[in-house]
């Protein structure tokens, strides 16, 4: 199976799916271990609440192959989001993978949350999941919550304060928008993830 | 830094898009896919399809051409029109909508908005307002508006109604000033403004652009997330590359096409 998309259960699954089909990649939904244990490389996507999604993915039983999975791993949005330890939604504990804590956004005056629309992207580490993204592109977000910038942050972007857009740690990465809905920027993340060889 | 939204709105009935002058006299504009696909390539920021027919018959919209439009476009979309339940959202937002909005049947049942966030999060709620100014000067909503013999005009102020919306779970607010909708002579700017100053969430204007001017208004002097628009843009009186253009000559950051 050349990728896997865990079934997570929210609702950008058939988007996710679409936009790998767009690029002529046919992916697989997983919904156990062992199915995921079968694929070369896995997309965690989500939206919606960060303890629906924990909870669905135990439910699954897949939160230790999802944290044992030994090949390239990618979170979209919330799936991004549940690689990090904790999220300050709801207090819920993520898959650990990454060592930081999901915050809420602040507001402030003109900053609304939640983040909502298109942002620059500002690149901060090389790394192949960035190639042909130039600096300041443009990505759709909508979320509420985000990852602070740190050693695992590949490109940043600000509203109000900056945050993580995509981050990478081991063979585990992410993006905080919406690469399915990203056009032309989005489709080239997605292509990068898939010739990712996790290093 | 955040850029301002541009967003054509493409009103459905009967599998077509359609467009009337201050929600009346609909004329067919063309096939919801060409349209999206038109507007996609044209740099648009987000679609917004609103089945108009769907509230008043009471009934809900018709996923077939969500799922097509979701398969065809890598920009977000947002779906609206007759969604009364977290079950009638789940079969969109599953079709591939990104977001959904809800008018009519949140004025009939203001805790679906609370149902909506609880069930997909707020940043998949939008909560669509139709507002008229009355005699006595107040703007009060209006619901039904896709079918002017089933329009009903209620006692709901519009700056209360924005202010309850936000607190059941909107992550997103669409203001359609129904007495500059499809006239082409500005934004309600003054309405605008007051529904701004009471609005914490993403706000769309909507209602009343006829020249790239009228745009460059909206997000300067009400602040506007987003301005959406359908006649200009589906008349193509006014091209998105160009407007881009103006809005970046304003020093207002849009995305680049």
């Amino acid at each position: 199976m050349r990728l896997a998309v865990i079934d997570s259960g929210v609702a950008n699954i058939g988007s996710v799916c679409y936009a790998l089909e767009r690029l002529g990649v046919q992916a697989t939904l997983v919904r156990s271990a062992a199915q995921l244990g079968q694929a070369e490389r896995a997309l965690l996507p989500g939206v919606g609440a960060a303890g629906a999604a924990m909870a669905r993915l135990r439910e699954l039983q897949l939160v230790d192959a999802i944290r044992t999975f030994p090949r390239p791993l990618f979170g979209i949005c919330l799936g991004m989001q549940l690689l990090f330890e904790r999220s300050a939604e709801g207090g819920v504990e993520g898959l650990g993978l990454i060592a930081a804590q999901v915050q809420k956004l602040k507001e402030s005056p003109g900053v609304r949350v939640p983040h909502m629309g298109w942002n620059r992207l500002h690149r901060e580490r090389e790394s192949a999941l960035l190639q042909n993204i130039s600096e300041g592109a443009q990505a759709y977000f909508v979320h509420s919550y985000a990852a602070p910038v740190g050693e695992y942050t590949l490109a940043s972007s600000t509203h109000g304060e900056a945050f993580s857009a995509i981050v990478r740690r081991g063979n585990v990465a992410g993006a905080q928008f919406h690469p399915e809905r990203s056009a032309a920027v989005g489709a080239q993340l997605l292509r990068n993830f898939m010739e990712w060889d996790g290093q | 830094m955040l850029s301002r939204r541009l967003i054509p709105c493409l009103d459905v009935r009967d599998g077509q898009v359609v467009k009337g002058v201050r929600f009346r006299d609909h004329v067919v504009m063309g096939a919801i896919e060409e349209l999206a696909a038109r507007y996609r390539d044209a740099g648009a920021d987000e679609l917004v399809f609103y089945d108009i027919t769907a509230s008043p018959e009471g009934r809900s919209v018709d996923r077939g051409w969500v799922e097509r439009v979701a398969r065809l476009i890598d920009i977000p979309f947002c779906v609206a029109g007759g969604i009364r339940s977290v079950e009638d959202a789940r079969a969109i937002l599953f079709a591939g909508a990104d977001k959904v909005s809800v008018n009519s049947p949140a004025l009939e049942r203001p805790e679906l908005i609370d149902e909506l966030a609880e069930a997909f999060g707020v940043q998949c709620v939008v909560v669509g307002i139709d507002s008229l100014r009355d005699d006595d000067g107040e703007w009060r909503v209006r619901q039904y508006t896709g079918d002017p013999s089933k329009t009903r005009a209620l006692s709901r102020r519009t700056l209360d109604w924005v202010v309850e919306v936000q607190q059941r779970g909107a992550g997103e607010i669409v203001l359609n000033c129904m007495g500059t909708d499809g006239v082409r002579a500005g934004y309600d700017i003054e309405q605008l403004r007051e529904v701004r100053a009471l609005c914490r969430v993403p706000l769309v204007a909507s209602g009343g652009a006829g020249i790239p001017e009228h745009f460059v208004e909206v997000f300067e002097k009400a602040d506007a997330d987003a301005a959406l628009a359908a006649s200009v843009f589906h008349s193509g009186a006014i091209a998105i590359p160009d407007l881009k253009a103006t809005l970046k000559q304003h020093g207002i950051e849009v995305r680049d096409v």
